[in-house]
């Protein structure tokens, strides 16, 4: 069912730790706090004092993730409620920052896209950016049709959450919407639409 | 010969029709019995009289039709238009080129009178008369590309190049074989080309791509592609697929010669000369299978055509739930006698 192997879909190469940044910003989502701490024998004080560390809890709440990237003492370190205000508070560290800084994105694919779109409207380049997708294979998917957008899809096909029509979900991603493709899949045969599979946990 | 432009529709009653003049000159896209993708590219220059490359922007009988379609797209969903801030210099650039164009193949229709930068254009199909500064988008009552894109006919897409890539980053698209700028706004060529199958494998999108990125000013080219539609619908957007897709279930062997349209795309990419952004025309044309069969030769390759094509093809295109009853009712037509090299009628 699903259309595979798609030129768009992002990749994301780890957050490798850039040594000559003047300043490192860590943007964290639920289990994406690991792509930091399961490197805490490389963070020296130098990158300590430099760094900045924005987490935001969601799924793995309670997991105690926050107290470790807590006690890793960097310069800076705030944990938000959510992801809106998580991108509001990176959307102020990033449009006071200086020539040098690095951003770290690590989460889930939705999460990364979203953040990756604050930068993108402050005018970073995409391929400046490090990345690293942990935890659940949750998506974020645009309707094509109604063109609102759905998070946390884990089936294919899914029901759109705001047209209710059942979308297919494509492997083509738009970095601008930070979000996967889905495309009504019994458009030609209303009802027709097979039953959804779990491919994205 | 001159123009008469028809008054016809792309949608509910479907009045879209070719005259016979008009078939003639009909983009017949398979220059032997067979198709695969390749780097079909070929300089952009004028050819015969009486063929659609008798000027390098083509206008024809359906022009005042399919802006008024244009237009009944854009109020429903103004979102078909778009273009990046930094795209504006490659706006202008589109503006002059498609005026000049247009202007220098059908001097009864269009008038471009350049006075440093005041400009006059005239439109007669469409009524305008408009004097602005070239340069000064608060001059026109549209964003310069949204102008000139309501007055040409296909799809506009301008790209922009950087970074050894090309960058989809405006564009007008209204007529659109299921891709949506939307979405792909934004995207490079090996991005946006993502959905396509198996030519990525062959390496189509690797040497297009050098090709486009050596484009020189002054030389354009062209390429065909090809897919077919149900009913004479200029808007196959992905936006719409709930509206037109069912239209694919109700193609049968007595409508089929009505119903079934072959849809070609002759593509022109242009170097633009400030912005060094590519203009990229996908230029739309639409013909029924009874149009098709008046020409003994096309009826002929077309069948042919439809047998030998890959099943990755006639999934991406859409065409699986009505091929076969194509390919029947087109065999009548087909006498098994060779067909002569090229795509021009004999």
């Amino acid at each position: 069912m699903l259309v595979e192997g798609i030129k768009s879909r992002p990749v994301y190469r780890g957050l490798t730790l850039q040594r000559h940044a003047r300043r490192h910003l860590f943007v964290l989502e639920g289990e994406g706090a690991h792509a930091l701490l399961d490197q805490t024998d490389r963070l020296d004080e130098t990158i300590l004092s430099r760094s900045e560390i924005l987490y935001v809890a969601r799924g793995s709440q309670g997991k105690g993730h926050d107290q470790a990237l807590q006690q890793l003492g960097a310069d800076m370190f705030f944990t938000a409620p959510t992801i809106p205000t998580l991108l509001f508070r990176l959307k102020v560290s990033l449009s006071t920052a200086h020539m040098g800084t690095r951003l770290y994105i690590a989460g889930t694919e939705g999460f990364i896209g979203q953040a990756m779109m604050v930068a993108l409207e402050l005018g970073m380049d995409h391929a400046s950016i490090l990345t690293e997708h942990r935890g659940s294979l949750a998506r974020r998917v645009q309707c094509v049709h109604c063109k609102g957008i759905t998070d946390d899809v884990t089936q294919t096909p899914f029901t759109c959450s705001h047209c209710g029509l059942p979308l297919l979900v494509r492997d083509h991603y738009s970095r601008r919407l930070g979000a996967f493709q889905g495309v009504n899949i019994d458009a030609e045969e209303p009802g027709s639409a097979p039953e959804p599979e779990e491919l994205f946990l | 010969m001159s123009l008469v432009f028809k008054q016809e529709t792309f949608r509910d009653d479907f009045t879209y029709r070719n005259s016979p003049a008009n078939i003639r000159r009909f983009p017949f896209p398979f220059d032997r019995d067979e198709y695969m993708y390749s780097v079909n590219m070929e300089p952009h220059v004028k050819g015969r009289p009486g063929t659609v490359f008798e000027n390098l922007i083509d206008v024809d009988e359906h022009y005042v039709s399919e802006m008024r379609d244009r237009a009944l797209v854009l109020k429903e969903d103004p979102l078909r238009y778009q273009a990046l801030p930094h795209m504006m210099s490659a706006q202008w650039d589109t503006l002059e080129l498609l005026m000049e164009e247009q202007a220098a193949g059908y001097p009864e229709h269009f008038t471009l009178i350049r006075n440093g930068d005041q400009w006059r254009w005239i439109n007669r199909p469409l009524g305008i008369d408009d004097t602005f500064t070239f340069g000064d988008p608060s001059t026109l009552p549209y964003e310069p590309l949204e102008y000139i894109s309501r007055q040409t006919q296909g799809d506009i897409c301008v790209v922009d190049q950087r970074d050894g890539n090309l960058w989809m980053d405006a564009g007008m698209v209204t007529t659109q074989a299921d891709w949506s700028l939307d979405f792909d706004i934004g995207m490079n060529f090996m991005e946006w080309h993502g959905p396509v199958p198996l030519a990525h494998q062959i390496g189509v999108f690797d040497r297009a791509l050098k090709f486009l990125l050596n484009l020189q000013l002054g030389k354009p080219v062209r390429r065909f592609n090809w897919t077919m539609t149900i009913n004479p619908r200029l808007d196959t957007s992905p936006e719409n697929y709930p509206k037109w897709g069912p239209d694919r279930t109700t193609v049968t062997p007595e409508n089929v010669g009505e119903k079934v349209h072959l849809r070609v795309e002759l593509q022109s990419l242009w170097r633009l000369p400030r912005s060094n952004a590519i203009l990229f025309v996908i230029r739309c044309y639409l013909m029924n299978m009874e149009e098709l069969v008046t020409v003994p030769k096309w009826a002929r390759r077309f069948p042919r055509v439809l047998k030998t094509l890959p099943p990755e093809l006639i999934d991406y295109k859409g065409l699986t739930r009505y091929r076969q009853t194509t390919i029947d009712w087109l065999e009548k037509f087909d006498d098994g006698a060779p067909t002569s090299p090229g795509f021009w009628p004999d």
